[in-house]
């Protein structure tokens, strides 16, 4: 065979010895084995990466009519919404994309918890998952101060007095945070820049980061089972399934439609959530005057938020409202460790023991009814609910070496059992 | 190069000095990114002494609208008789009943947390995270405290206060509301912001 008769293969060598287009494609795609018993919570992570893209768009095209400035961005909304063409489109993508974003982030740390995807060999690909929460929510809190109604002023004086409760320091580096000596268009301007250049690109790294990672190590899988120690003589996994074609186009279009037909559903007939995805008082401009009846998070920082307000009592000679900070932080980050918590001798729920299960349960019921709180104004009964919750919180976490050591596990067979 | 002909003392030192002036680089780079964080001239600006007109504030009121100081609330109150009466009434229920933190101007560290007995100058955030607490001046049992005697509550994580915006042992806000510097410049005119020269 002559070089001349195969323009496109010729075009592709020519590529690949300058580009390694074929090998990656290979690696990651084609030849790319991932275990064939995932599930439904094994789609999360494609869509997030949906929702994320939609967030970018989205994002961008709302920059090139909203106006960053005290003055201008609650009006500039209001164009949006009525004069730029399919400007609404744009704006409940976006908002609703938010939401989005965290329900599937949130299902995809579940099944990590679950299946304890956190353990080794996957520990760091769990520490960057953590990153992007992290960068996610700060993402989340930026944006949320950019359409500058009421909601958005005092949500935003609310976490950035957060810094104020740090020892001696604290004051100084709220004002610092603002540029202001409260919540003004100043601070409006930078959390701007900071919502649509630094944490995007931020997100965007930890992202390619964590999926570099996943390819590394491989998924896990519903039983916990390393496919692979078990490999045919071409050194392929028994039990495992080219990514493309079988899953991307067997699992992941399909939930991707699905998802996006939910989606669009909640888009075009419910944008507002019954205030919970977009809260009534941001529809009004934002004054600093005029406290909101009650300051209640969007529904996905109202677990954390219940934590905060957790905290109303000094310990050790410090403020209650600095261990509510410590609290808050404290729930964000103490997920990031579970590899080194989990002393399991098994991954998956599925063969762990009572305790585990039993743990896990009470920690899903604790997170609800924790962001369930969130948004609640506080009363006496329901701030000591919150504290008990917040102490579930802590334990599932804390008491974790010990009751996963302690426990009877089932043996866990070699190869994924396939009914 | 063989390694004979290594000069490790001077690749050290190089090294050394790389990393000692690449530190104070970086040191002297954050700086402008860093500082441009600060407030800035127009917000130093906007956030000057601002003057009150008090004459027409009632007894037992607020002065309304709030008027702002550097964009933060500032609550003018005349506590009438009965509230002043009360104010020391329960005292253990405080958490800093006499006002040792350093909430407000010394002038203003007194049983009434002001200069002129029944008017309380405060800024209107709670010192938890800086919502704006309700004024309730109604000596009446509230749903949140049965054995009111004024003052006022944070509708967001149900911080209380006192009338001379004490706060109550217990709750989430760690301090007392803030005392902003102020003096009266004569008997209608209350300026937020500065401190009297005389009286510092």
């Amino acid at each position: 065979m002559s070089e001349s008769q195969h323009p496109v293969k010729n075009m592709i060598n020519w590529i690949d010895a300058r580009l390694p287009v074929t090998e990656t494609y290979e690696k990651h795609m084609s030849k790319y084995y991932a275990p064939k018993n995932t599930n439904f919570w094994y789609l999360m992570g494609v869509l997030a990466t949906v929702v994320l893209v939609n967030q970018l768009l989205t994002g961008i095209w709302l920059t090139m009519s909203y106006i960053p400035t005290a003055d201008g961005a609650f009006a500039s909304i209001e164009y949006i919404m009525r004069d730029v063409n399919f400007g609404w489109i744009l704006r409940y993508m976006h908002s609703t994309g938010a939401s989005a974003f965290f329900l599937v982030v949130y299902l995809h740390m579940f099944r990590g918890l679950m299946y304890g995807s956190y353990q080794k060999p996957r520990e760091l690909l769990w520490i960057l998952g953590m990153l992007i929460f992290v960068a996610l929510m700060a993402e989340g809190f930026l944006g949320y101060l950019l359409p500058w109604g009421n909601m958005s002023f005092w949500a935003g004086q609310v976490i950035v007095s957060l810094a104020g409760a740090v020892p001696i320091v604290g004051d100084s580096l709220a004002t610092w945070v603002r540029g202001d000596f409260n919540i003004s268009g100043i601070t409006l301007n930078r959390f701007f820049a900071l919502h649509v250049v630094l944490v995007p690109m931020l997100l965007l790294a930890l992202v390619f980061l964590h999926i570099v990672a996943l390819h590394e190590v491989g998924s896990n899988n519903p039983d916990g089972i390393d496919i692979k120690k078990n490999l045919d003589d071409k050194g392929k996994p028994l039990d495992g399934i080219p990514f493309h074609p079988y899953l991307t186009l067997g699992h992941d279009l399909p939930a991707i439609v699905a998802f996006c037909f939910f989606f669009a559903i909640v888009m075009f007939y419910f944008p507002d959530g019954g205030g919970y995805l977009i809260e009534a008082p941001n529809y009004e401009m934002a004054n600093p005057l005029k406290t909101p009846d009650l300051i209640a998070p969007v529904w996905y920082y109202t677990p954390f938020y219940s934590m905060l307000r957790a905290a109303t009592f000094p310990f050790l000679g410090l403020d209650a409202k600095f261990w509510g900070l410590v609290v808050m932080a404290g729930a964000i980050v103490l997920p990031a460790v579970l590899p080194w918590l989990d002393r399991s001798k098994v991954k998956s729920i599925r063969y762990k023991g009572t305790a585990s299960k039993l743990f896990l349960a009470i920690f899903v019921v604790a997170f609800f009814v924790l962001g369930y709180l969130g948004v609640q104004h506080p009363t006496p009964l329901k701030t000591f609910l919150a504290q008990i919750c917040t102490a579930i919180y802590f334990a599932y976490f804390l008491l974790m070496p010990w009751y996963t050591s302690v426990e009877r596990t089932k043996l866990v067979p070699e190869r994924i059992p396939m009914k | 190069m063989e390694e004979k002909n290594l000069d490790g003392g001077r690749r050290k030192f190089l090294l050394g000095a790389t990393a000692v002036v690449g530190t104070a680089g970086v040191a002297g780079l954050a700086t402008p990114f860093v500082g441009s964080w600060q407030p800035g001239a127009k917000a130093l600006a906007a956030g000057a002494p601002v003057k009150i007109d008090i004459s027409k504030l009632v007894e037992g009121e607020m002065l309304g609208p709030i008027p702002a100081w550097r964009d933060k609330p500032i609550f003018v109150i005349k506590r009438s008789s009965d509230l002043l009466e009360r104010l020391n009434s329960r005292n253990e229920r405080l958490a800093d009943p006499d006002s040792e933190r350093t909430q407000q101007p010394g002038y203003a560290k007194n049983g009434t947390r002001s200069i002129k007995p029944e008017i309380l100058v405060l800024v209107g955030l709670c010192t938890h995270l800086s919502c704006a607490p309700k004024f309730r001046p109604k000596i009446q049992p509230e749903q949140y405290d049965e054995d009111w005697i004024g003052g006022f509550f944070c509708p967001c994580h149900g911080s209380k206060f006192d009338m001379a915006g004490r706060v109550y042992a217990g709750v989430p806000a760690p301090s007392n509301l803030e005392v902003p510097p102020h003096y009266y410049e004569n008997e209608s005119i209350l300026v937020i912001g500065e401190d009297d020269k005389e009286m510092v």
